[in-house]
């Protein structure tokens, strides 16, 4: 079976845009993805593993993209962040998906 | 001045289980760590996740491990200095090295094993720009000594077990408690929610949510809060009070270690992993998740498996004339600091007639 990579963009911590082929056949989430390209240093991101637990993979959404929606650990996550806004979303929640295509994110500051 | 073998900075599951692999050598074991209680991240971020990599445990709790970490080091009788941040190391004329805490306690040993993780657990400040201020004269991220709330005014914000937990036990302690977080749910155990609901509803902890804290009002000392709530419309208002006690979790920081001169990557400490482990310093070693290596995996496996070769390294270090080959402990045993023995049962060797 043939797999592809979907297109997505991520703006890392210093305003620079990266245009990354993100695979969707790797169970991948979008903080796996930003580790993998190196767009922000280790430690500084996925602290927590995937869990929910840390907020430091927090983006923002820029695109209209339609993402799964928010489950009640995600929520209660970044309710306690920082420089969270209405687009905020934790990117170890967002899983790799043909759905996704396009989608534009931004890179929390880190807190 | 506490004197020991190794010093462990860091007392999750790769550092308890140093423990034990050093206890085999006959090495003693000190470890510091920045929390208050031993288990690394596995106490502190998800102590009730379970983890289904540790090798012959299909699953198990992330605090459970750490319970069973404990217990399998325990006869080598570890000492801990717990609640404080390895801040400084010192090397000695005899090559022995000093290191010292942020409290100032002196840890003295030939070898020192930095199992630091992430590195040290770090309270999250709120952004509130005048915050700064305000620490230690009102302002604590960390409650270390309920009893200063003894009948001061106090508000807690956050929206986890801490924040929760922290205001039941403070309503008995101090006169006013008010607890303020952003959302109207609260994310903890139900007893705790259930228990501050029984608590607002009783009028002894004042609840205010959705609201924010953001801002801070007092001269050197902190008088009040300002506080953001947007229930129905949107209003600001201000809360008299002693103590602003902000529980945001805590996030890690390589902190202090990255000034000690070792070679730092990414974020962690490269070491030699062809042989043991060890730092640009000799006599300092890392392991765990802490290190970097080529094809480095961050996972407690593979920290027990650095753990056990760093200690090999350590007793060469401490015993440089001495011969040494590796026992199994189904073999020799284990012969405890503290007198106890655990041996295989011998074998019964009787004639069948």
């Amino acid at each position: 079976m043939e797999y592809q990579d979907i297109k997505i963009t991520i703006i890392d911590r210093e305003g620079v845009k990266h245009n990354v082929e993100a695979p969707i056949d790797m169970a991948m989430n979008l903080m796996e993805v930003v580790r993998s390209f190196e767009l922000a240093p280790e430690g500084t991101i996925g602290v927590c593993g995937g869990m929910a637990m840390c907020a430091s993979c927090q983006c923002y959404v820029l695109s209209d993209t339609e993402l799964p929606e928010m489950q009640d650990d995600e929520e209660a996550m970044l309710s306690e962040a920082f420089y969270v806004k209405d687009n905020s979303r934790l990117g170890c929640q967002i899983h790799i998906t043909p759905d996704i295509e396009g989608l534009e994110v931004e890179l929390a500051p880190e807190s | 001045m506490i004197k020991t073998d190794i010093i462990i900075i860091g007392a999750g599951p790769t550092g308890l289980f140093a423990v034990f692999e050093a206890g085999l050598l006959k090495l003693k074991c000190h470890l510091i760590d920045a929390l208050p209680q031993p288990g690394g991240q596995c106490s502190e971020i998800y102590p009730k996740k379970p983890i289904y990599d540790i090798p012959a445990y299909p699953e198990i709790l992330a605090g459970d491990l750490t319970d069973k970490l404990m217990e399998q080091c325990k006869q080598f009788q570890p000492g801990f200095t717990l609640g404080e941040r390895a801040e400084t190391i010192e090397k000695q004329d005899d090559n022995s090295f000093i290191v010292t805490t942020n409290k100032g306690t002196k840890h003295q040993a030939p070898v020192v094993a930095i199992a630091g993780g992430l590195g040290s657990f770090e309270p999250r400040k709120p952004l509130i720009h005048n915050i700064a201020n305000f620490e230690d004269n009102g302002v604590e991220y960390i409650i270390k000594d309920p009893e200063i709330y003894r009948n001061k005014k106090v508000v807690i914000a956050g929206g986890g077990d801490s924040a929760l937990d922290w205001s039941i036990f403070l309503s008995d302690v101090a006169s006013e408690v008010t607890l303020i977080h952003r959302r109207n749910e609260f994310r903890g155990h139900l007893d705790s929610v259930e228990k501050v609901q029984e608590l607002k509803n009783k009028g002894k902890i004042n609840l205010i949510t959705p609201a924010e804290v953001v801002g801070l009002v007092g001269d050197d000392r902190l008088n009040a809060v300002v506080v953001k709530q947007a229930q129905h419309i949107e209003k600001e208002f201000e809360i008299e009070c002693d103590h602003f006690i902000p529980l945001f979790g805590l996030s890690p920081k390589l902190g202090p270690i990255a000034n000690w001169g070792l070679e730092i990557e990414k974020n962690a400490i490269k070491v030699d992993n062809s042989l043991d482990y060890q730092t640009n310093i000799s006599g300092v070693f890392a392991i765990g998740d802490v290190n970097t290596y080529p094809g480095k995996l961050k996972l407690i496996l593979c920290g027990f498996h650095e753990a056990t070769l760093m200690c090999q390294a350590a007793y060469k270090i401490i015993h440089p004339d001495k011969r040494y080959v590796m026992k199994y402990t189904t073999v020799a045993g284990v012969n405890g600091f503290d007198g106890t023995r655990k041996e295989a049962p011998k074998a019964v060797v009787k004639s069948i007639q």
